[in-house]
């Protein structure tokens, strides 16, 4: 398998050359740190116990606004998908609301809801809601229309068509949609914690790039990476265990 | 159960499927209907089953279905119509679920219609394991299950290649003629309806009428016998004489939208 290993020697050996090259001074370690001293920064952080503080702040807005920005998008999406009038309402709704970059409304939901948490968590919510209600009703759409004709051959109750044709025929879609919803929701994470928080990943790294932290700055930065991939890890898992049958 | 169709017309928007069919199905018969592609056939399938409301026209049913039966008007279709995230039980299991049987009664339903299609040892697999003959046997199964008293069939062996058709059509031949429930068999293929209908209604292009019904008297178990062989090509070639000035027409036709 000398292909599956290419990816990890390249990527080790962009680590090292980056290392090597602030070793030897060829870039200034306070424009570009070593990966060495970005390590050492996370590693201080965590003896301080300000990590942890950064992290689970960040953790509550992302959770708290991806699950009630997906849970609307779903509800949306369903509404959206199943009836007719909810289309004809729903649709250029979505559609017209869809393109406005979400943090733009920060400064306005702040003023609805003030600096504390409930903004944050419902502009995260807002940029969530619109991809899930869209990827919802497209999954929806997507359902072929001779297995519910099937369904409703055999005389299953519009409840029963719902649960077990529409919702799982629908499922991969809507899964597709978490991935762009979790990511557009650690954009707005970051970029509301730096407009207006004093704890969280997003705020760090605004507070290490004012003092020129570049080390700490970067630590930030490869939190932020690491909880990215663990998401899309996370539904990776997901979709293989619900999805078996593919 | 027999089905009576009185003067159904049918048009989608301007255009005209279905021009004043009258047209029974006798209880206990497989009747085919034959005609070129786009003359209506699946249109009045549809009809015919209750979920296409006809522009004109009515169908009644005759009779009661037989003690048992879940879902007397059933249907089988071209295209299978799996659950793909369902297993072969599970699909077969979908037609029951519903009707609040005993745990007991679902799954020795289940289990019959499996043995009796001889998918047994293929309950678990999903459907992408499964070849297209193994797939439509699993629709004639999840058929079977509910104990139908009309068999609705929509060209159900037109997405097979030669050979599994003809083995499936055998195997099905044998499963029909020991309950002989009363079926109409959608094809445009010729072979299929000689080899299976008692009686096969001739349909002309759109808009479908109905242009002849001949009777096939010989019984099925003996069509395939080689002394019948020389009827059942004359039968062939009769009925290919009526259709073929209707298909060559209908496949110059363009497709509407």
């Amino acid at each position: 398998m000398p292909v599956r290993g290419a990816a990890l020697v390249a990527f080790v050996g962009l680590v090292a050359f980056w290392e090597f090259a602030v070793a030897r001074g060829y870039v200034s370690p306070i424009f570009l740190p070593a990966p060495s001293s970005v390590l050492l920064a996370l590693g201080e952080l965590w003896n301080a116990g300000t990590l942890w503080r950064h992290v689970s702040e960040s953790l509550v807005r992302l959770a708290g606004g991806w699950t009630v920005g997906t849970g609307c998008g779903l509800a949306a999406g369903f509404a959206i998908g199943v009836w007719s009038l909810g289309r004809a309402v729903g649709v250029p709704f979505v559609s017209a609301l869809f393109p406005i970059p979400k943090i733009s409304l920060l400064p306005l939901l702040i003023l609805w809801l003030g600096i504390g948490e409930a903004s944050k968590i419902a502009t995260i919510a807002l940029g969530v809601f619109f991809p899930t209600a869209i990827a919802t009703y497209a999954a929806i759409d997507a359902v072929p229309r001779n297995l519910i004709r099937m369904a409703q051959s055999f005389d299953l109750p519009a409840a029963d068509v719902l649960r077990k044709v529409v919702l799982p025929g629908a499922l991969p879609g809507i899964l597709a949609g978490f991935r762009i919803s979790t990511s557009i929701a650690l954009i707005l994470l970051v970029s509301a914690e730096m407009i207006g928080a004093q704890y969280g990943i997003g705020a760090f790294i605004l507070q290490a790039g004012n003092l020129m932290l570049t080390d700490q700055l970067l630590a930030g930065v490869l939190l932020i990476s690491i909880l990215g991939l663990a998401l899309g890890t996370a539904l990776t898992r997901i979709e293989r265990r619900l999805l078996r049958w593919r | 159960m027999e089905l009576v169709c009185e003067g159904i017309s049918h048009r989608y928007g301007a255009l005209e499927v279905l021009d004043g069919i009258d047209l029974t199905v006798r209880a206990g018969e497989c009747l085919a209907l034959l005609g070129p592609s786009g003359c209506g056939k699946s249109t009045l399938l549809g009809i015919m089953g209750g979920i296409l409301k006809p522009s004109a026209g009515r169908v009644s049913v005759a009779g009661n279905p037989p003690a048992g039966s879940l879902n007397p008007i059933t249907y089988i279709f071209q295209d299978f119509a799996l659950l793909p995230w369902r297993t072969v039980e599970g699909n077969v299991a979908l037609a029951l679920e519903h009707r609040n049987l005993a745990a007991g009664e679902l799954r020795a339903r289940v289990g019959e219609a499996l043995a009796r299609t001889n998918l047994t040892e293929f309950s678990t697999a999903f459907p992408r394991q499964l070849s297209g003959g193994m797939r439509q046997r699993v629709g004639i199964a999840r058929a079977l299950a509910v104990d139908p008293a009309i068999l609705l069939m929509d060209e159900p062996l037109s997405a097979l290649d030669a050979q599994t058709r003809d083995l499936l059509m055998e195997d099905f031949l044998k499963l029909w003629l020991a309950t002989r429930t009363t079926s109409v068999y959608v094809t445009h293929n010729l072979h299929e309806a000689i080899r299976l209908a008692d009686r096969i209604c001739v349909l002309s292009r759109r808009p479908g009428r109905i242009k002849e019904i001949v009777a096939v008297d010989l019984p099925q178990a003996d069509r395939a016998m080689p002394v019948a062989a020389r009827a059942m090509a004359e039968l062939g070639e009769r009925l290919w004489d009526a259709i073929r000035a209707e298909a060559q027409v209908a496949e110059r036709e363009i497709a509407d939208g």
